[in-house]
């Protein structure tokens, strides 16, 4: 059967990302041809800065080189730039006369740089800032000429700006505005930028408005020719703040004005002619640069970055309905439906982006619908901006302004250079700037992103997320700060040089992607902050944190977890397949990690009807002991409270000589570990010790630690041990969305760590005091106090009602610290404490849910799950004598 | 010289699940995933050793328990962007018995 042919109108990094996207789903169902306007393959935009600065090459940049077109087959015309859509025919064709006929059109036309109608405006020297060939002018101007003046101090004219002081020139900056970035900072913050740009050697012009620029033999402008008014005719500069309190909107009934996001060149490379290109052009070049009020200053270089518009003109002759931008819905779909639309020259729902993060979340949406999956929508994105200029660290996002109805958090040290200011509405955060101290960027943008309530943490919010200095890589929070050959990820050994030049060469934008490749962050996680600064660093404003909000559960579905087990209750699914049926999963059956997480979401749900599935849970879970690097396992008893006797201690140490158990060692939760044994041993060692299974090894209750207590304590004032015994008791068997550790201390000297588990008990004079969500792992977290028990029957209902909720609410994977900070303790409060019967109720399901757990070692040293952990044995020597036979090869099949 | 060994019948390999063969010369796993399709790879993964035997199968993929390598049963090739290979062997059902061949590696 003949292929559709997709044609796609822009090399740039949204429709080559669409491409991309479509080829990761259906590899084999287009044809596809791409018009590119530059003769260059598809390339990062977002780092010509860097190239402009010499901080990087063309080569650097590049995404997809001309042989990866050709290796997956895609007909590449370059430098060809399409001057018409036929819509009838479908086909487009070319300047130079190539034609392509489609069945799917993808236009990807980027934006074109707004260029001031000022007279002397298409004088040589005057350059926009948007490709490879502007850098290259630049660049080659910086090495014959002094004096730069860029008009625009938005984040592109700044970049420029850095780029060409660096190469030497003298650089002016002239801006309309009171103050730089007016459309990602408030005047304090962008004071303080200035003052940095300003050490750099960078001069500013403000609230100057361009008259002129002036050539070496060009008259003064005729009066009535036009510019008057407001000096700029028919483009106007974007002022939001003037007329309009919302960043990411743009001002009305301005037609002509650049879209609002403010970063100018992610788009398609598809650029119409330039001013300064144009027939006529004189050979004079820019002598100087004349302002409203009379002032003029020298200029052998101008760089217009005054924004950005999209690029439309193609789509508009072609009949597709634009309004600031190809008019798009949900699904990337212009108002033909043959035709679709991403990108900088795409609105979607009144917004087009300039960002590159948009872009990519576009392009996957509609290479779903390219690959006719159709069960994805594109609903817009909250963008953040990241400057990128070496040494100067600056943040923001959403509405930084603030005003009615919003509170402003601010802390200003003019010492250290810092100043962070989050807007907050209704206990969210809406916007923010961060200037000096960017590491917290992230943070607050995931909070802000997802909507989060923050009353509660709303003391804490400006110290920052503290686990960014935790274990692993010496304390360090700050990755702009750190040298290249710095450790970052302590697990896997991954310097700071090897992930930025693994972003660099790869292409990298998503965290996911680091981990994939240089495998940092992969692990513990404990570096997941710095990585995402080292990202965010390289890549600039393309990167974007993941969208916590709305996680799917893995890559093998667009569901969230919270959307799957809404479905396994309503819909009664029982079975993994059933569940992965339902929701269409895209791989065979599932993943690593989406398998274990089914496989505890219909055990959870369903207690006593669903199977259990081994294959689908993770090995340790399967055999019921934990896996060592060198394949054998390890086997710790449970031995409740830490309490033992001789009798049982005398049966371990025979055991341990019995099978030759070569290491037995105490571990943290007061228990000892059988370390190294034979998988095909475990259930004889398991007979032998007649002790029940310490779940040592699962996303299960893993042990309760505690202090002597009142017995024999002389500072005790509560029987923690047995407190603790009962509370293991009742939790004994328990599986969850990962390890649940409880400890019970005596009295408030702590000796049992109490505060740093899931849940901590800790007893006073009067009862007991109910601690949770602490953890001692990776990211320190003390608990937080959650009410005070009277009695041990109090202890047992709060304790078990918030395990149970833990249990139903949370996300596989995550520990009770995760939870509890995105539901909020408020909520955990409202649920466990102030609803008492809710509390019963969820006391009950707990213990019914226990209720017929059997224990799986007794289980398995009676023959249960038997050839789980018996091996086939095999002598070649021997083959005819013993059970195996051997047979020809001409057997059937 | 091509061997033909009987491992076990069919059934007792779970679906998505394996099976341990020792021989002389190390272990072999021998792989059945949900479309009852058979394969054997050394039960060494390329990156530290692990024994991917003890790994969770998917399609045509099984994942090591150690670091989380998947590596691809039909041709023992770890999957991209990790880089690296185990031996893989011959192996097939016969009236619902497996059989692996160690002649040679594939």
């Amino acid at each position: 059967m003949k292929k559709a042919r997709l044609v796609v109108i822009g090399n740039g990094m949204a429709g080559v990302r669409a491409l991309e996207e479509l080829l990761k789903l259906a590899p084999d169902l287009y044809d596809i041809t791409v018009f590119g306007a530059e003769p260059h393959g598809n390339y990062n935009r977002i780092l010509l800065s860097p190239v402009l600065a010499g901080e990087m090459t063309i080569k650097d940049i590049m995404l997809n080189d001309v042989d990866w077109y050709a290796q997956n087959g895609i007909t590449l015309h370059l430098d060809k730039k399409v001057t018409q859509i036929d819509r009838v025919r479908r086909k487009v064709i070319a300047a130079d006369g190539t034609e392509a006929a489609y069945d799917r059109l993808l236009l990807a036309t980027g934006s074109n740089p707004v260029m001031l109608p000022v007279p002397g405006g298409d004088l040589p020297g005057v350059v926009a800032y948007r490709d490879i060939k502007d850098t290259d002018e630049m660049i080659e101007a910086a090495s014959h000429y002094r004096h730069a003046v860029v008009i625009g101090g938005g984040l592109l004219g700044l970049e420029a700006a850095n780029g060409l002081r660096l190469r030497g020139m003298d650089v002016t900056v002239v801006h309309l505005m009171p103050w730089l970035m007016e459309r990602q900072l408030d005047r304090a913050a962008a004071g303080l930028l200035q003052q940095s740009l300003e050490a750099k050697g960078l001069k500013f012009l403000l609230e100057k408005q361009t008259e002129q620029i002036i050539g070496t033999s060009m008259l003064p402008p005729l009066q009535g020719e036009g510019w008057g008014g407001d000096g700029f005719g028919a483009v106007d500069l974007p002022h939001p703040h003037r007329t309009h309190p919302h960043p990411n909107l743009p001002p009305e009934g301005e037609g002509t004005i650049a879209p609002p996001p403010s970063r100018g060149r992610l788009g398609g490379g598809w650029v119409d002619s330039l001013p300064h290109e144009r027939e006529g052009a004189r050979s004079s070049r820019v002598t100087s640069i004349r302002f409203k009020d009379g002032t003029e200053i020298p200029a052998d270089l101008v760089v217009m970055a005054v924004g950005i518009r999209p690029n439309t003109g193609l789509a508009e002759a072609a009949g597709l309905h634009c309004s600031r931008g190809v008019v798009v819905d949900d699904t990337m779909q212009t108002y033909d439906p043959r035709i679709y639309a991403v990108g900088e020259c795409a609105s979607h729902r009144g917004i087009a982006y300039g960002l590159v993060a948009p872009l990519f979340e576009q392009a996957r949406v509609c290479a779903n619908h390219l690959a006719q999956l159709g069960i994805s929508r594109y609903t817009g994105s909250v963008t953040s901006t990241k400057l990128k200029v070496t040494g100067i660290d600056l943040f923001s996002a959403g509405d930084f302004m603030g005003g009615e109805g919003s509170e402003e958090i601010v802390l200003s040290d003019s010492f250290r250079g810092v100043y962070k200011k989050l807007v907050v509405k209704d206990d969210k955060i809406v916007g923010g700037v961060l200037y000096g101290d960017t590491a917290d960027g992230s943070w607050y943008f995931q909070l802000l992103r997802d909507g989060q309530n923050i009353r509660e943490l709303r003391d804490r919010l400006m110290s920052g997320q503290s686990h960014l200095g935790n274990s692993g890589h010496q304390g360090r929070s700050n990755a702009a700060s750190m040298p290249d050959d710095m450790e970052v990820c302590g697990c896997n050994g991954v310097c700071k040089g090897t992930i930025v030049k693994a972003i660099k060469e790869k292409g990298l934008f998503t965290l996911e992607e680091v981990r994939k490749h240089t495998k940092a962050s992969s692990s513990c996680g404990s570096c997941t902050g710095l990585v995402e600064q080292i990202l965010a660093s390289t890549v600039g404003g393309a990167y974007q944190p993941a969208d916590a909000g709305r996680k799917p559960l893995c890559g093998c579905t667009d569901y969230t977890h919270e959307e799957i087990r809404k479905a396994i209750i309503e819909r009664k699914l029982k079975s993994i397949p059933e569940a992965m049926s339902f929701f269409e999963w895209r791989n065979v059956d599932g993943c690593a990690f989406c398998r274990p997480a089914l496989n505890y979401y219909l055990l959870c749900a369903w207690p006593h009807d669903y199977r259990d599935d081994p294959q689908s849970r993770f090995i340790n879970e399967r055999a019921h002991a934990n896996i060592q690097k060198d394949g054998t396992y390890s086997v710790v008893p449970r031995i409740y409270g830490g309490v033992t006797t001789p009798a049982q201690l005398r049966r371990i140490a025979e055991v341990a000589e019995k099978y030759a158990i070569p290491a037995l060692r105490c571990t943290g939760g007061q228990r000892i570990n059988l370390l190294g044994v034979k998988k095909e041993n475990l259930p004889k060692v398991w007979a032998d010790l007649d002790m029940p299974s310490g779940y040592a090894y699962g996303k299960s209750i893993r042990t309760v630690k505690t202090c002597v207590g009142s017995e024999w304590c002389r500072f005790g004032v509560q029987d923690s041990t047995n407190m603790g015994i009962a509370l293991e008791r009742a939790l004994d068997r328990m599986w969850a969305p990962h390890k649940v550790k409880l400890a019970v201390s005596g009295c408030p000297r702590n000796c049992a760590e109490a505060t740093i588990k899931d849940i901590g008990i800790v007893g006073v004079e009067s009862g007991w005091e109910i601690y949770v969500a602490g953890n001692g792992g990776i990211k320190a977290e003390v608990a937080l106090f959650l009410v005070k028990a009277k009695s041990a029957e109090e202890v047992m209902e709060y304790a078990g009602a918030f395990i149970q909720l833990y249990r139903e609410e949370a996300r596989y994977l995550d520990r009770t610290v995760h939870w509890v900070q995105r539901a909020g303790m408020g909520y955990v409060k409202q649920r466990i404490v102030e609803d008492s019967a809710g509390r019963k109720a969820l006391y009950e399901r707990l213990k019914d849910a226990l209720r017929d757990e059997k224990d799986p070692w007794r289980e398995r040293a009676h023959g249960f799950e038997a050839q789980e952990f018996a091996p086939v044995r095999f002598n070649r020597n021997n083959i005819q004598g013993g059970s195996h036979e051997r047979v020809d090869e001409g057997v059937p099949a | 010289m091509s061997e033909w060994m009987r491992v076990c019948p069919l059934e007792e390999i779970p679906k998505l699940g394996s099976r341990v063969v020792q021989t002389g010369n190390g272990d072999i796993a021998v792989f059945r995933n949900g479309a009852d399709a058979i394969f054997a790879l050394r039960d060494q993964c390329p990156h530290k050793g692990g024994p991917l035997s003890q790994g969770i199968v998917s399609d045509r993929k099984v994942t090591c328990p150690l670091h989380g390598w998947a590596v691809q049963l039909d041709s023992g090739e770890a999957v991209a962007p990790d880089c690296g290979c185990t031996n893989r062997y011959r192996a097939r059902v016969d009236k619902g018995e497996v059989y692996i061949n160690l002649s040679e590696p594939k």
